[in-house]
């Protein structure tokens, strides 16, 4: 009984994009089912302001006790920031997957791109 | 993979405590019940409950009890006192590890020796062939058995709440590695002072149909003491912390005894022939190619099983479990390593999915507790 917020978008590797703001910048988190899958998480790696990613890289990671999961960028863009609330406390990520958790905001080369991620209806059948 | 899993006694009380299963030896364990790192450090500070009624039992009876176990195992089980036990292993003809495994002497002519839970039949079918010419009986006890563990610092107590007063001394006074027959809960059980997480704490045997009775008494009377029930997740994060093997992982058919850094296990110098004696002379004598060893991420990144040791560019060992350490804050992890790069100190590299991070060998274990 996973929680998939409908307003999202969502990737095959269990991760969330937010709606692009006016300036096409979106933000990324892993999912309430990647997170549970995962485990308490005790250190995400993340990538600094200003990487530029192409979809489908890595960009960093998840680790937990018992396992980590890389994180891949959604789309293409630019690294605008990073949730440094992460640093210190990352089981924001266990307790908060959509909201104080997130991972980090992209720049999307194109805005549009967003429409090609799946919906939450089509991320439920993929977890169902 | 299709093949069913089975339920202990207690997978309704795990259902009822909102636990998440994994297969783990061809049983539905509880993962964990609410947090893995919540039960690790609960364990590290004041107790855990865990069901390891996966676990086999098998009794061995008879005149020649000690002596067929002194053939059967590597270790010198004729040797200990009764209400003592020991931790020993079972090898093939050719040195390689069969199972690690824990045995109690319950009388003269009576021990328990409780195997692995993916281990369990294998044991049993060695143990009953190995008895061929001992005046001994194999008993395979493992699907009538339940096993309960009190983990921690407060175990202590939580047994004295359920003890008779009369037994109080008994409990208190049980050394580690011994085992004494109690009344808790009104459940006359084999208590022992054993267990795989670097802790103080007991492991209970009871019949299948008193375990239930005897968890829901543990759990009422430890949650006060701060005792939560704790899953295989924990369970795996402990041991590893307290340098402790898992088969599968550190043991196995392809290792022998010396490269673990379990010699001393192994009684060469007891009386008569025992299986796997000529191959483990000879190991002995040869040394290890590659020894276990602890190794100490100076990174964040943590080492998991499988992931290849180097030493400049070159692979010079294997990684068998590693985790973030809850209880340290740094990475942990054993690996086989070239026996000449197994001294502490030494400086090798972890292969983290394509990138060397640095490792450096300590000594096992990660974590001890404070006397």
């Amino acid at each position: 009984m996973s929680n998939i917020p409908a307003e999202l978008s969502y990737t095959a590797e269990h991760e969330w994009v937010s709606a692009p703001n006016s300036d096409g910048v979106v933000r990324v988190g892993i999912t309430d089912f990647a997170q549970d899958a995962l485990g308490d998480v005790v250190y995400a790696q993340l990538p600094e302001a200003g990487t530029k990613v192409s979809g489908a890289d890595v960009l960093g990671e998840v680790e937990s006790t018992k396992s980590v999961s890389d994180i891949y960028a959604p789309l293409s863009g630019e690294v605008v920031s990073r949730n440094e609330a992460l640093d210190a406390d990352p089981s924001l990520i266990n307790s908060d997957p959509y909201g104080e958790g997130w991972l980090l905001e992209l720049r999307l080369e194109d805005a549009a791109a967003v429409s090609s991620l799946l919906s939450a209806a089509e991320y439920e059948q993929q977890v169902g | 993979m299709s093949e069913t899993s089975s339920h202990t006694a207690l997978y309704d009380q795990h259902r009822a405590l909102g636990a998440s299963f994994t297969d783990f030896g061809g049983w539905q364990m509880p993962l964990k019940y609410s947090s893995e790192l919540l039960e690790h450090k609960a364990v590290r500070a004041a107790a855990g409950l865990f069901d390891l009624s996966h676990m086999g039992e098998v009794e061995v009876s008879g005149p020649d009890a000690g002596a067929f176990l002194d053939y059967a195992l590597v270790g010198r089980l004729s040797a200990i006192a009764v209400g003592k036990a020991k931790y020993s292993l079972i090898c093939t003809d050719d040195g390689g590890i069969i199972d690690d495994l824990i045995s109690y002497r319950r009388a003269e002519d009576n021990y328990l020796v409780v195997p692995n839970a993916g281990n369990a039949k294998a044991v049993a079918a060695a143990l009953a062939e190995r008895a061929a010419d001992f005046d001994v009986t194999v008993d395979d006890q493992s699907s009538r058995t339940s096993l309960i563990a009190v983990q921690g610092p407060h175990a202590e107590q939580i047994l004295l709440d359920l003890v008779p007063a009369g037994q109080a001394d008994d409990v208190r006074s049980l050394k580690y590695y011994a085992a004494t027959e109690v009344t808790v809960a009104g459940l006359d059980i084999l208590l022992a002072r054993t267990g795989y997480t670097g802790e103080d704490g007991f492991e209970l045997y009871v019949p299948n149909e008193s375990a239930a009775v005897l968890w829901n008494a543990l759990l009422r009377a430890g949650t006060p003491h701060g005792l939560v029930p704790a899953g295989l997740a924990c369970r795996d994060s402990l041991r590893l912390e307290a340098g402790m093997p898992l088969y599968g992982n550190e043991l196995s058919l392809g290792v022998d005894p010396y490269a673990a850094g379990l010699g001393p296990v192994v009684a060469l110098s007891k009386e008569g022939d025992f299986v796997g004696r000529a191959a483990l002379e000879r190991k002995k004598a040869a040394g290890p190619a590659r020894k276990l060893v602890g190794l100490q991420g100076l990174g964040r990144r943590a080492a998991r099983s499988h992931y290849p040791v180097l030493q400049d560019g070159q692979t010079v060992g294997e990684v068998t479990s590693g985790a973030p350490s809850p209880s340290l804050g740094y990475p942990v992890a054993m690996a086989y390593v070239d026996a000449a790069l197994a001294e502490p100190g030494t400086e090798l590299q972890v292969d983290l999915r394509g990138k060397a991070e640095p490792f450096r060998v300590v000594p096992l274990p990660f974590y001890k507790r404070a006397k």
